[in-house]
């Protein structure tokens, strides 16, 4: 590895050249809103604005904290991930225990695991399923938010590797004290298990902040849908309006619709998971790596 | 295996912690399994299952003398198959050129940045893609109109779309892609490299005859798991960065479901359309996971 040629060297800045390219090009589009979104719509208009703000002003943040809509969108985000996430974790950590054990001393673990892993694998697709949350009479509430995706497969996977990798001795000793399985799983699994949950924490919480599909398909009014399905219907309504309109029709109206508070509202969004990211980003990396890629 | 009472005792409070789930995603999961019937029928939503009339395979032959379902099925395959292709090649590249870099605060710099378009919406993605390729007031095309260019429609133009779909594909995954590459690179034995250097190998014989055979196995095994999303063009990406004006290089089955069924409220023949590609993606998926199992040993769990 010290064996440093010249060629090896001018290869070395090349790449950190390049790797910096890559990288000012991921966070471009990124910075380039939130410019605009700090920037006077006069200044946006005549597209002066590439990465810093051009008129300075918070005027768009003014706007968009006294939409009602935008705040309402905003706290049903909040409780649709605070409930999500509990009951996706609670329901991660009661399916992966089990799944964990080996089969020769939990006999049913090989029957349960493949009716969970097959549902990753098939589906009833979009309408048998909305129908059932239909009939469940979950349609218009927050739960139907919540439940239908309540156990996380993909999550469950990634703990129940980690519960597996988990040496031995830790549960025989429980087990020697006199502890049964919930004790164990409370006290022997999941303090050692902090970088696994942090993980699927993460995952899970993204995951209901972001989606949008299911509040478009479940929520018959506006006022209840969550942040993400609230932007959405904002950025598609220039879309929406151009249905067999021409190009140039197309651009105008993109052209008066207001760029600035959009950009605004897209960068509030995005807030939460910026704020998150740092701490959490130290986990995900290991934790995935230790639930996916085994030996 | 006799049964063994002492064990049973022992474990029922094992079945009463995967109790919860279990119910949970019988009736959310398999209970729409089950719903799959009505794709063989003709379902009204307004009637329900109360009266119901069987028409057989009348939806799916409706299906396929729909004008432009074959467009549909192609472009399906064709976005998939250029994201598998790029989801296999750009990660690695990417993964590769950090393993380079012995500065550990640039490389994590590096990372924290690549991953964070992950954890990111297509609402928002698609929101900022939209804005920033705008033929109008677009970044990208202020650019291309300093350099004297003509400003491109990227975003309504047939030729351009699939190939923007993959690329912006790849600017939200290629980072997140590059971990388990990272993870595997870490993994290759490093006497390997001692010995090739004594045998007097540089940088590039190294990477060639050590680096990319030691990852050989984990991008076979990406490849054999990605067959599954054949199928699967990426709906939220697709439905945040179409109009009208691309629907020709743009639909995808998933958008088409999603078209007949909710808007249209063809309930029967969308349900058709989600049973044929369920079937074909499960075909794959189970392919694809026997020959990972075959050739890499690989176990779901």
């Amino acid at each position: 590895m010290h064996h440093t040629s010249h060629a090896y060297r001018w290869f070395l800045r090349c790449n950190y050249v390049i790797l910096t390219v890559i990288a000012i090009l991921c966070l471009f589009p990124i910075v380039n809103i939130l410019a605009i979104s700090f920037s006077s719509s006069a200044a946006v208009n005549a597209g002066s604005v590439t990465l810093w703000p051009v008129d300075f002003t918070l005027s768009s943040y003014r706007y968009m904290l006294q939409n009602h809509q935008f705040i309402q969108s905003f706290v049903t985000s909040l409780l649709r991930v605070v409930l999500g996430v509990s009951v996706n974790l609670l329901l991660t950590i009661l399916v992966a225990y089990p799944l964990s054990k080996e089969a020769a001393t939990f006999r049913s673990r090989t029957a349960y695991a493949w009716i969970f892993v097959f549902t990753m694998l098939f589906s009833g697709g979009l309408i048998p399923g909305y129908l059932i949350v239909k009939e469940m009479g979950l349609l218009d509430s927050v739960w139907a938010l919540v439940i239908p995706g309540a156990v996380p497969i993909f999550n469950v996977l990634l703990m129940l590797n980690f519960f597996r990798g988990l040496p031995k001795e830790l549960e025989e000793a429980a087990w020697m004290d006199g502890a049964g399985h919930l004790r164990t799983l409370w006290s022997v699994y999941l303090p050692v298990s902090l970088p696994s949950i942090a993980t699927v924490t993460l995952f899970s919480l993204v995951g209901h902040w972001n989606a949008w599909f299911d509040g478009m398909i479940y929520m018959r009014s506006p006022e209840h849908y969550p942040l993400a399905t609230y932007l959405q219907s904002i950025l598609q309504q220039v879309s929406l309006q151009t249905e067999n309109v021409t190009f140039e029709q197309a651009a105008m109206l993109n052209k008066v619709s207001d760029r600035t508070t959009q950009a605004a509202q897209i960068f509030l969004s995005i807030v939460p998971i910026l704020a998150i990211y740092p701490f959490l980003q130290r986990y995900f990396v290991h934790g995935l790596v230790v639930g996916s890629v085994k030996g | 295996m006799h049964f063994n009472p002492k064990q049973f005792l022992r474990n029922i409070p094992l079945h009463f912690m995967i109790l919860p789930g279990l119910v949970l995603i019988i009736i959310f999961s398999y209970i729409p399994m089950a719903g799959l019937v009505i794709a063989f029928q003709d379902f009204s939503p307004i009637s329900g299952f109360r009266e119901i009339t069987w028409n057989g395979l009348d939806n799916f032959c409706y299906l396929f003398e729909l004008p432009g379902f074959r467009q549909v099925v192609w472009n399906t395959i064709f976005i998939s198959i250029m994201k598998i292709a790029a989801g296999l090649t750009v990660p690695v590249i990417a993964a590769l050129l950090l393993n380079e870099v012995r500065i550990n605060g640039f490389k994590r710099s590096i990372q924290t940045i690549i991953y964070m378009p992950h954890f990111f919406s297509w609402v928002i993605l698609g929101g900022i893609v939209v804005d920033v390729l705008s033929p109008s007031s677009g970044i990208v095309n202020m650019v291309l109109k300093s350099l004297g260019m003509q400003p491109i429609q990227f975003l309504a133009d047939n030729n351009w779309f699939p190939y923007i779909l993959v690329i912006t594909d790849q600017w939200k995954e290629f980072g997140f892609g590059t971990i388990i590459y990272l993870a595997a690179l870490t993994s290759i034995d490093q006497s390997l490299y001692e010995a090739s250097i004594i045998d007097g190998a540089g940088r590039w014989k190294q990477t060639w005859h050590i680096t990319l055979p030691g990852i050989r196995p984990i991008m076979i095994l990406m490849l054999t798991l990605s067959l599954g999303n054949v199928l699967n063009g990426g709906f939220d990406q697709v439905f945040n960065l179409y109009n009208p004006l691309v629907y020709e290089s743009g639909d995808i089955l998933d958008t088409m479901i999603y078209r007949i069924g909710l808007q249209e409220a063809q309930y029967s023949v969308s349900t058709a359309l989600g049973l044929i590609k369920s079937v074909v993606s499960f075909a794959f998926i189970g392919f694809g996971y026997y020959l990972a199992y075959r050739f890499a040993k690989y176990r779901i769990f």
